[in-house]
């Protein structure tokens, strides 16, 4: 006759925990801990589960850093305090996966209590089994935030002062005032009816997540007997005594089966999307088919577009370094930065080249495009000599000192008078390039005004026209 | 490859084109200027693709994210600035122990503290010496372009995989806002889930990922082969550009967006007969030592340019085996030299050398 096998080890743990230096057969916990009853229990409902190969068992920092000497499952230690962010990762980037966030009071209620209620408040899919002893074990008992009022620790030596350090961290309460977790319940591990409870807890978390429900919260109110300096008896008799009555041992909320199982399909990467999705985000490159040739620019063209913010210069800059680009240019934009940002004025430097650009920033210019009276006074002496320089004739005086080609138009009075609106007066600036520098054809600029207005049908005639009207301008 | 693959990027969007083209899963990320950008594109795109994005709500969580995503065998990427990052070094720390494969971009502003938006170089320390707790270093790239922005992120997940390594990818304000014609290179194929990871099924149940190792021996030994592993880095991923070094009397190192200036500033001294030469790091861990070794039995001189108090100055240092000088400038505080300032010291580094 078979054996009828009455008691064993979960088949959660391992055999004997060979990970573990030195001693193989037991745990490293105290006598007494909570953590060795806590970790048995998670071991047996995750094989009976049936989830032993999809979970993944996060060992925070604090005793059980080291559960994965025990635990046959996929585990993982982490940073003091991070395991819910760490968990968001493993989950999101797979979520098949099911995730066990195991912490004490410190790591969960101190130093990581952000990464525990962000993941809680976003609903993570994961099951965070909060271990409640009311101090830092591993450091040798320390405050923790969950210490009732006067208990005495390493750091409370006198007992906690509420004035001091405040009153004990509810965690399952506040968690229960969020929407996103579905279940939120706080057990004690101390008594064999405490813990049958406990057990039927941690199970209906676990199911839970099985069910992709979302974010539970199982609080274990369990003994530290070295640090409470107490028997292990004791020391449970402490807590039901002293700890319950403050911590009351409930289900502060149960809602999953009002929630649908979260949808978080895996995507596949998919290579010959993934290029044509990022090309056709942007329409605008040089075709194959362009019979426009590559302009002919020696060296590099260097220009400042500048006025004031508001008057599109920095989208007068792009349509330029577009165009360049449409016939095959290097171009570079580059948007006003640091001090040249003051007083109110905007600027951007445009780079076009046969050849690969040097420096993106233009301080000495071939080209200089001023819009108000600040910029032409700020950028004009940087023109070399032989440059050019083309200006808002209704915003801006200037005197040509003669060293450079000068342009003046109503670019302000045209875009109002002509076309009917002020904003288009970067086109009829734009025009004007187009018609001195000849260089780039009219069709790329074009273009570059119909891509840069892409869906606005209405605006793009509009700036065409004020674009032809610059041209305009010039030839008078 | 196709015309049609160009298309004009900001650097930071760039980034995100690079991360997606090498097969990234996961971005994980918080919001600062100047890296914004980064998260705006992941935002748009990720999703978009059937990838994961996700704001965080610290950069301890992100680099945390990026953790676990990672441990799971997926490809994933966080973005920041300076600040950002000394908030992230905890994490770079168990991910450099752990062994994992990691991305994190640093869009450099004006430090230290609060500081500034503007571009500057003074993450270099936190970045290529490691920076975080313990005997590791990361990987270090620094582009100077949106192209590279796009090319040295996805060389960076290769990097990280081979390596099973954090890996940076460092630019600055400037090259982060600026746009740029970029051709998109193609696609990585898919890769397979490592067989370390902990990626939820049977056959990976008995992998297990710590950094705790208590025994002073196997902490020691641990430490033994992260310092191998970075050796064989230094002997084999030392990248960088030279341009105009063959003939040059004096080469000027510098990265990111200085070198973009300072080869305008070559290219003018060339122009008038000067020879000057550039040297650019590509990877500034592995620093591109064998190359300073190989032009300084050539030059006369080098001449550092940074953004920073001479961070990389210590490096070039290191590098040197003679005792040519070595001229350092710098600006701060997210200030920027112009061609001409470059011009100028050459110009009184050769009146000092050259009598």
């Amino acid at each position: 006759m078979a054996k009828k096998l009455i008691y064993g080890k979960p088949s959660g743990f391992f055999d004997t925990f060979d990970r573990r230096p030195g001693i193989t057969h037991s745990t490293h916990y105290c006598p007494g801990c909570g953590h060795g009853v806590l970790h048995k229990l998670i071991a047996e409902a995750v094989a009976d589960l049936g989830m032993l190969d999809k979970t993944i068992f996060i060992c925070p920092v604090g005793c059980s850093v080291f559960g994965y000497y025990y635990f046959n499952m996929a585990s993982i230690s982490v940073p003091h305090g991070r395991a819910p962010a760490v968990a968001t990762g493993l989950v999101r980037s797979n979520p098949d996966c099911f995730v066990i966030s195991y912490q004490g009071d410190g790591d969960l209620g101190a130093i990581g209590f952000n990464e525990f209620i962000q993941a809680a408040n976003r609903g993570e899919n994961m099951a965070v089994f909060f271990v409640n002893n009311g101090v830092y074990g591993m450091t040798g008992g320390q405050l923790a935030p969950t210490t009732l009022p006067g208990q005495k620790t390493l750091t409370s030596p006198y007992g906690r002062s509420v004035e001091n350090e405040g009153y004990p961290l509810k965690v399952c309460e506040m968690v229960a005032a969020l929407d996103s977790p579905v279940y939120v319940e706080r057990t004690a591990v101390t008594s064999p009816k405490n813990i049958r409870a406990a057990r039927a807890a941690l199970r209906k978390a676990l199911t839970y997540m099985k069910e992709k429900k979302g974010f539970s919260l199982v609080e274990f109110l369990s003994g530290c007997p070295v640090n409470m300096k107490r028997s292990a008896k004791d020391t449970d008799e402490w807590i039901e005594k002293n700890v319950i009555p403050y911590f009351p041992v409930k289900c502060f909320k149960d809602i999953a089966n009002e929630r649908k199982p979260k949808q978080s399909p895996v995507g596949i990467y998919d290579k010959e999307k993934v290029k044509d999705s990022l090309l056709a985000t942007e329409k605008i490159h040089p075709s194959d088919e362009s019979e426009l040739p590559v302009p002919d620019i020696k060296g590099e063209l260097r220009i400042k577009c500048a006025g004031f913010g508001g008057q599109g210069i920095l989208s007068l800059g792009m349509l330029i370094a577009e165009a360049g680009h449409l016939q095959n240019l290097k171009a570079s934009w580059l948007p006003s930065y640091g001090p040249e940002m003051r007083g109110g004025t905007a600027n951007c430097s445009v780079v076009l080249s046969r050849e690969a650009v040097g420096s993106p920033l233009v301080k000495t210019a071939d080209v200089v495009l001023a819009m108000n009276q600040p910029s032409i006074d700020k950028f004009s002496p940087d023109l070399r000599d032989g440059g050019i320089l083309i200006y808002d004739s209704v915003n801006i005086k200037f005197d040509n000192p003669g060293k450079c080609n000068v342009y003046s138009l109503d670019a302000s009075m045209i875009a109002k008078d002509v076309i009917g609106d002020v904003r288009c007066a970067n086109s009829v600036m734009l025009g004007a390039f187009c018609e001195i520098i000849r260089s780039i054809d009219e069709k790329s600029f074009i273009s570059s005004i119909t891509n840069n207005f892409r869906g606005k049908e209405k605006v793009i005639s509009m700036n065409i026209k004020a674009f032809q009207e610059g041209r305009k301008a010039v030839r008078k | 490859m196709s015309e049609r693959n160009k298309i004009m990027l900001r650097g930071n969007d760039a980034v995100i084109y690079g991360a997606l083209l090498a097969g990234c899963d996961c971005f994980f990320g918080y919001p600062i200027t100047p890296a914004n950008e980064i998260a705006h594109s992941g935002a748009a795109l990720f999703p978009m693709l059937g990838r994961v994005f996700l704001q965080a709500e610290s950069e301890l969580a992100a680099i945390n994210m990026v953790l676990g995503a990672s441990a799971a065998g997926r490809r994933a990427i966080t973005a920041s600035s300076g600040l950002g990052i000394s908030l992230k070094q905890e994490g770079i720390s168990y991910i450099a122990t752990m062994e994992l494969p990691a991305v994190i971009v640093d869009i450099m502003r004006g430090g230290p503290g609060l500081g500034n938006l503007g571009p500057e170089q003074g993450d270099y320390n936190q970045v290529v010496k490691g920076g975080g707790h313990g005997n590791y270093k990361c990987i270090v790239l620094a582009p100077n372009s949106p192209q590279e922005m796009c090319s040295l992120t996805m060389k960076a997940f290769e990097l990280a995989d081979n390596y099973r390594t954090p890996v940076y990818v460092l630019s600055d304000a400037l090259i982060g806002q600026m746009i740029e014609s970029v051709l998109l290179p193609d696609p990585v194929d898919k890769k397979p889930i490592p067989d370390w990871a902990i990626a939820g099924t049977a056959e990976y149940r008995k992998n297990y990922i710590t950094s705790i190792y208590l025994d002073y021996d196997d902490l020691e030994r641990l430490n033994l082969k992260l310092q191998e592993k970075y050796e064989l880095i230094r002997r084999n991923e030392q990248l960088c550009e030279s341009y105009m070094t063959d003939d040059a009397d004096t080469v000027i190192i510098c990265y990111g967006i200085v070198s973009r200036i300072a080869k305008s500033a070559v290219n003018l001294l060339r122009e008038k007969g000067h020879k000057a030469g550039l040297l650019r790091p590509m990877t500034l861990f592995p620093f591109p030592s064998t190359e300073i070794q190989r032009l300084e039995k050539k030059i006369s001189s080098f001449l550092c340019i940074e953004l920073s108090n001479g961070q990389m100055l210590d490096d070039i240092k290191l590098s040197m085996e003679s005792d040519i000088p070595l001229h350092f400038y710098s600006r701060m505080g997210g200030n920027l030299p112009n061609e001409q300032d470059i011009i100028n010291k050459y110009l009184s580094v050769h009146g000092k050398t050259n009598g």
